[in-house]
Order: structure tokens, then sequence, then C-alpha cells
């Protein structure tokens, strides 16, 4: 179910490869070409070795809960039905962080610590987005 | 090699607009120029005398990239040798203060204004047209996906890192609730605080609305119209002038890179190493602190990277009203960015100076040969340190 009125994120081309990743379901990060270091979102430079040149590589989806807040003021019109809500930061066992919202508990249930697996959303024919829900065991 | 600016610089003037929502200026830049007046009357200077302006612009005019250049024109300055646009966030006020010195001291200037103004506030307009929201529309931009998620400015930002705090180290709310309800009551002592007349209760504090938890309405800074500048010269020129020197005994800066959330620490070991040296003090020989304080919880950092308490202790270290009137660590005697003014970096740095000179009346530290003052910028991204003295 698309979600109305919140701000549709748009396919930049350096971002392409991720939205290419989510629209088959597969999260994806940027690999540096030059020395393996994982880094999401997109980066012109690898800020372990500067290089320049990265892949778009699947990761698991599986990680953990590293931080979350619960927001209550309305910075955007898509957002008055759902204050308050949740913002996590996952922890991706491959390492990268990733901002995203929790689907599937309340936010005064989230815990730091918590697993979490990828599910993806889809808000129109080009777009789906990954977000995250609770992860029976680690 | 490390102390020989100690005390070659001193603040002499100090100039401080009405702060909040004062619409006298229909731009912060407006505010600048007023406070820059203000500061050269207070030190007993004219504007012939000024021959260096630093500029940090608050988020109403930080797109203008040569806002020194724009307001040296607009207040008719001419031949000055030092000018710099200046943004490290929160740290800026610090880092003007420390650049003035350094050009002061290699005798490249010899009266240095430094100002932060802003003016997000909009004066209510007949038609009912919507208000400005202040901070919170200001730094409520999100890009890409962080929009889709909403996730959106500074306090969400500041938000991950606190629950991260709280989560490893067990700080409570509470902890948090202590520190605004002292800076509040030193507020009531501040005739220039703009909460000077709202007294706040702990019950008062939780009472208050959520903003993005852990952070209540009264855990987040003021928002406020006006301008804050300082004149810097040399100690020799300062003697000569209205006020008692405020001397710049030691500087530094602190940009740690990488990730708070990882880390959860500030800028503020970094920069104590060359400030402390440069001042030949240990933390005992402070006493009071003026520290940046976007937030509660940017001051519980800060006290445990200076090392007043170890890492993680801040909570309990700020409980039972240490750092109130009348506790034994004076922490933002005027009241903060939390309950007087929100002047960036100036902020910390003004009441340094009043207390400093001896005139802060009802709310004066009774020991004020030591100060310390902390800026701090983006999410602990960047910080500065200055150690002030009453004496050389």
């Amino acid at each position: 179910m698309a979600s109305l009125g919140k701000p549709i994120p748009s396919v930049t081309p350096d971002m392409a490869g991720f939205f290419e990743g989510a629209r088959r379901g597969q999260l994806m990060v940027e690999r540096c070409d030059h020395c393996g270091t994982l880094r999401f979102p997109a980066h012109e430079l690898c800020a372990k070795c500067l290089a320049t040149g990265a892949k778009w590589v699947p990761v698991s989806g599986r990680g953990e809960i590293y931080s979350f807040n619960i927001m209550h003021q309305i910075y955007h019109p898509g957002f008055a039905g759902e204050v308050p809500y949740a913002v996590i930061v996952v922890k991706l066992e491959e390492g990268p962080k990733f901002i995203s919202n929790l689907v599937g508990i309340k936010p005064h249930e989230i815990r730091i610590g918590m697993p979490v697996e990828v599910a993806f959303e889809r808000l129109s024919d080009e777009v789906m987005i990954p977000k995250f829900r609770p992860r029976a065991h680690a | 090699m490390s102390n020989d600016l100690r005390a070659k610089c001193a603040i002499a003037g100090l100039g401080q607009t009405r702060m909040g929502k004062n619409f006298d200026h229909p731009n912060a830049m407006g505010f600048a120029a007023e406070a820059i007046e203000l500061a050269l009357e207070d030190a007993g200077l004219a504007r012939s005398d000024l021959d260096g302006l630093l500029v940090n612009p608050g988020v109403t005019w930080m797109e203008n990239a040569m806002a020194s250049f724009t307001l040296q024109q607009a207040m008719g300055l001419t031949d000055l040798t030092l000018t710099a646009t200046m943004n490290l966030g929160g740290a800026t006020a610090g880092a003007m203060i420390m650049h003035a010195t350094q050009a002061i001291a290699a005798g490249m200037a010899n009266v240095v204004a430094c100002v932060f103004a802003d003016a997000p506030l909009r004066a209510p307009s007949p038609d009912k047209a919507k208000a400005g929201g202040g901070s919170a529309a200001a730094y409520g931009f999100a890009r890409g996906l962080n929009a889709h998620y909403g996730q959106f400015g500074v306090n969400a930002g500041y938000a991950f890192v606190a629950q991260r705090h709280m989560h490893l180290y067990g700080t409570r709310q509470e902890h948090l609730g202590e520190i605004a309800v002292a800076e509040r009551r030193w507020a009531n002592l501040n005739p220039a605080a703009q909460f000077h007349d709202t007294p706040m209760t702990m019950a008062d504090y939780n009472a208050a609305r959520w903003v993005v938890e852990p952070f209540h309405l009264y855990d987040c800074c003021l928002v406020s119209n006006g301008g804050l500048a300082v004149i810097v010269t040399s100690a020799e020129r300062a003697k000569s002038l209205k006020h008692p020197p405020v001397y710049l005994l030691g500087m530094g800066q602190g940009h740690p890179g990488g990730d708070p959330m990882d880390t959860l620490v500030s800028g503020a070991p970094l920069a104590k190493k060359s400030a402390f040296k440069m001042a030949g003090i240990e933390l005992k020989d402070i006493n009071f602190a003026e520290l940046y304080d976007c937030y509660t919880f940017t001051v519980l950092i800060t006290l445990e990277d200076y090392g007043f308490c170890k890492k993680g202790e801040g909570g309990p270290f700020v409980a039972g009203g240490r750092i109130g009137p009348q506790g034994s660590l004076p922490v933002n005697t005027g009241g903060g960015q939390l309950s007087s003014f929100y002047m960036w970096g100036m902020t910390p740095v003004a009441e340094a100076i009043v207390q400093m000179r001896g005139e802060a009346g009802a709310r004066q530290v009774p020991r004020h040969d030591i100060g310390l003052v902390s800026g701090n910028g983006g999410i602990l991204s960047t910080h500065s340190t200055l150690v002030l003295g009453a004496s050389a």
C-alpha cells in the first residue's frame, strides 16, 4: 500500500542501482571498487581510500536496531496522520547503517539491539523502498 | 611554543541587542550592525578604530557567502586588514575569537569585531499569515530517502545519539531535565533572558510536549532574533579601554569526524589539549563553565568530555542541582540557549564576559577568575574551547 502524501524519493542517477535492487526486493549498498569498503547512500568518493568507482552489491537485509527516535512534531503534512512515529537506524550485518522505519511494532516497543530484517514497500510503479520489521531470532 | 598566545589578547567590548521577538530590524544584518555598534560603545571605541571584521551568519543569511563583505559595506567600514565569513555552526564564535587573536598577535590587525546575528522569527502580520517555524522550519530540510522515512532536522539526528547514550550508560530522562531546570533557575536571575519571568519545575519540564524523543520542548534551545558582537584587541590596548579586560588564556578546536552515534564523544577532548596547555590550567582551576547547549544532552556530553566526570556519568553528575545556582560547578549561568537566548556560540561567550567582569548582578558567581567556554556545531561535529581569565 502506497504511503500517500509523504515525499517520494526521486531516483537520481547515482542511486539508480539501489532502486533497481529494491524493485527486485533486494537491499543494495555500494562497495568501493578499490578497497571493498561498503557504504550507503551513494557517494562519489570512498571515505576510506578516496577512490572513485563503486558497484551496488546485495546485502542480506538483516541487521539490528542501532538507534531510533520518536517524532512528535509535524515537519511535513504527509506525516500529520502518523505522529508520533519512529525513525530507526539499522546497523546492517555487513556494517553500514541505514535509516528507515520499523513496521509491525509500536514506536515505544522499539529497543536498541532488536534484530530486524528488510521488508519492501511499493510507493509507485517505479519505486519500492525498504522498511524493516522485527526478526524472530538473531 | 604553545603558550605564545596566552593572554596576548583580550575581549574589550560586548554588544548584545534585545533578544527574542525583536523586530527592530528587517533582517539579520541589521542586528549584526547594531550589535557591533553596541560593542564598540561598550569598549569606548569608534567605528574608525575597527580594522577587522569576522562574521558568523545565522540560518537566515547563511547563503550570503561573503556576509563579512556585505556587512562591511553596510556599515561603511574601510581599510580593514582582516575579514572572514565563517561557519562551524555553534563552534564559530570561539573560532572567530581564536582567528582574531592569532591575527592580532601576528601584527595583522588591531581591533577585530566578531559577530553573530540571526532573524528567524517573523513579526506577526495583520493577515494572520503563518508565522515562521523558527529553527524547526529552518532545519527541517531532508533529502532523498530520509524525507520519506520522516527523518527531518537536527533534533531528529541528535536524538539518535542521545538514545544510544541512554542505552549504553543508563542516562535517564530526569538527568536531561536536571540540566533544563538548572538553566531555567539561572535564567530567572537574568533580566536579559527570554525566560526570565518563567520558573520551571521538573514537573513542568516533564509535562511539556515531546519534540522528538528523548527531547521534550525544554530539552531544545530557544529561537531568537538578535545580534551579539565582541571586540578583540591586544591585551595592552584592552587595558586602556572602558572595562576590565577579559583575557584569552587558552584556545582549541576539535572536530572528530566519523559518526557520533558510534563514539558518543564531542570535539571537547581534542580541543581541551591545546586550550588547557596554552592557558596553563587544570580542570580544578575552572570557576564556571558556559557550555554550548543546543540541547540539554549536549551539556551532559560536554561535561563528560572535558573530564568533569567519567564518560557515561554525566547524568548522575548533574543530578541534585550541581550545575545550578548554589551548585558546586556553575554552568550556563545566564540560562544558556535553553532559557536565555539562542545566538549560537555567542550565547556562552557573552555570559562568560559578564561573569568575568563581575557585572552579573543577581546571578554573579562568587569566583570568576577562570572561565571555560565551549561551542559545538552540527551533531557533535565541530567544537571550540576558550579559556578566559580575569588576569593575564
